[in-house]
């Protein structure tokens, strides 16, 4: 039973703890998701989901707690957990100096999409983000969006066991968005693929997400299905049941990298 | 089988990345050229009649391999400089995240770094030639190619293995200066190393580009301090211990 169980949860993560110096991103937090689900993942600004999802693939090394993805510890075998998920970042990840296209080809070839999947996708992928006419343009002459759109795309190119999605539709206009979650909804229905996504769109969660959990100043306060918080907060909608839990401050946010970076970038020529 | 075609992939495409950035970014083809051209002109022909009269002979047929391994040195350390960018700009991440080991990555970035630093090598041969350098046998030209690109490999990994550890823009070209010049400096470069005061043989002598330059100088130009076999036997051996130390280092970074 026990066996049965685990073999269902293709995340588990136990009294996962993060701090950077004394203070605590992530503060002790336990949770599963089930294989096929699609599970969001809320909170304000500043709460702890991004360093959550950079625990889950190997580009943090938590504190204490334990985390599996797909089986696997992060910590002990990242190889592994690597070629399980697929993630889309919340702030930038491509590289400028290389075209749309060639962005897309090398992820295919490091994921080991196989050149006739890998060409077919790409060319579909890139209509769903509608930069087909923009291919092979620099990702340097790309506006905010297109850029955005793109990593989208690339994130979408191989298909893993999990997809990471931190954020995905912050700022893409409401087609883009309509068209993505036609797509990520449709890799979840034929293929199974478990979706873990992170936003700040209240009714995308509500329309999409299977289960939610929200985390706040590092602690996860509330989970269940969208029914369940509105009905437990005897709220109208999720975005009110949100509000009820996580308060109505607003949140102060780490500084990224891009932020450090924009004091910075003077020196270089 | 299988893994050794998949890992040559992951390392073919992150060489043919690093080509593409090099080849699109012209202004930086340009501006690490004009260094080396400077030091070539400026030290070949200032310092040329007065070593001609200590009876050193012709001062740029000894200086041009010297200059030649100092345009790969710079080249080489600051294609770290490309890791700390990745990691400021994002892209990192990507290749953190993939399903290969990041040694794959690591060395992928340090071959096509070094295939830079070995062109750059390359074009001031060329512009040596220009300037009145003559090899001593054209046909073995080829040969010097294989301690310039020792080099290469030794000092992009080295480069990438402090980049790895390091995430401040502004200090990392500040360090890699500094560990450069007396690198550089100290090499034997610019100077024969005969006769040197025994503390300042004993530092060029633990320096291992004392070995690229002294491997260099010997095919191009047929004066020589070690022998081919000790240099190619140093480089290779510090080449082979600083890819091993960057991959490592390279596999603990973190975003």
């Amino acid at each position: 039973m026990y066996a049965l169980i685990r073999a269902m949860n293709i995340i588990e993560v136990k009294n996962l703890v993060k701090k950077f110096g004394d203070v605590a991103a992530v503060d002790d937090i336990s949770f599963d998701v089930k294989k096929g689900e699609i599970f969001a993942f809320l909170g304000p600004n500043g709460a702890g989901k991004t360093t959550t999802i950079k625990m889950f693939t190997t580009l943090l090394q938590p504190t204490s707690g334990k985390i599996l993805i797909n089986g696997f510890n992060p910590v002990t075998n990242p190889d592994k957990v690597r070629s399980s998920f697929g993630i889309i970042f919340q702030d930038p990840s491509l590289d400028d100096e290389l075209t749309a296209f060639e962005n897309l080809e090398f992820h295919g070839v490091l994921y080991d999409v196989p050149k006739k999947i890998r060409r077919k996708r790409i060319d579909e992928l890139l209509k769903i983000v509608e930069l087909e006419k923009r291919k092979n343009s620099l990702v340097k002459e790309f506006s905010g969006g297109m850029k955005r759109r793109l990593e989208i795309a690339r994130g979408l190119l191989h298909h893993p066991k999990i997809i990471f999605l931190d954020e995905p539709t912050l700022g893409l206009d409401p087609q883009t968005r309509n068209h993505l979650w036609g797509y990520i909804k449709d890799m979840n229905h034929k293929e199974g693929i478990t979706v873990f996504f992170s936003t700040h769109y209240m009714e995308e969660a509500e329309r999409m997400a299977h289960r939610i959990a929200i985390i706040d100043n590092g602690k996860i306060i509330a989970d269940g299905t969208a029914q369940k918080l509105i009905e437990e907060t005897k709220s109208k909608t999720l975005e009110d049941a949100f509000l009820k839990l996580t308060g109505k401050q607003i949140r102060e946010e780490g500084a990224k990298s891009i932020d450090k970076l924009r004091n910075r970038r003077s020196w270089r020529r | 089988m299988e893994k050794i075609k998949r890992y040559s992939k992951i390392i073919y495409i992150l060489w043919l990345r690093q080509l593409k950035r090099y080849y699109r970014s012209r202004p930086r083809m340009i501006g690490s050229l004009a260094q080396p051209v400077l030091f070539l002109v400026a030290l070949g022909f200032g310092f040329g009649p007065i070593y001609q009269k200590a009876g050193g002979g012709n001062y740029i047929q000894f200086i041009a391999p010297g200059i030649i391994a100092m345009s790969i040195i710079f080249t080489s350390m600051f294609t770290g400089l490309e890791v700390i960018y990745d990691r400021q700009f994002g892209f990192l991440k990507e290749t953190l995240v993939a399903p290969v080991p990041r040694w794959t990555i690591m060395l992928g970035r340090t071959f096509g770094g070094a295939t830079v630093a070995t062109m750059q090598g390359i074009i001031v041969f060329f512009i040596a030639l220009f300037i009145g350098f003559r090899p001593e046998n054209i046909f073995t030209v080829p040969l010097a190619i294989i301690y310039m690109i020792l080099i290469a490999v030794l000092f992009t990994a080295f480069g990438t293995a402090i980049a790895s550890k390091m995430e401040d823009m502004q200090a990392f070209p500040l360090i890699i200066n500094f560990l450069i010049m007396p690198l550089f400096f100290l090499s034997g470069a610019l100077f024969p190393l005969n006769g040197l005061s025994k503390t300042i043989q004993t530092i060029i002598y633990a320096n291992p580009l004392s070995y690229g330059v002294d491997g260099i100088r010997g095919v191009l130009s047929g004066q020589m301090h070690f022998a081919f076999q000790t240099d190619f036997l140093v480089l290779f051996v510090f080449a082979t211990v600083f890819l091993a130390l960057g991959s490592y280092l390279f596999s603990k970074a973190e975003v």
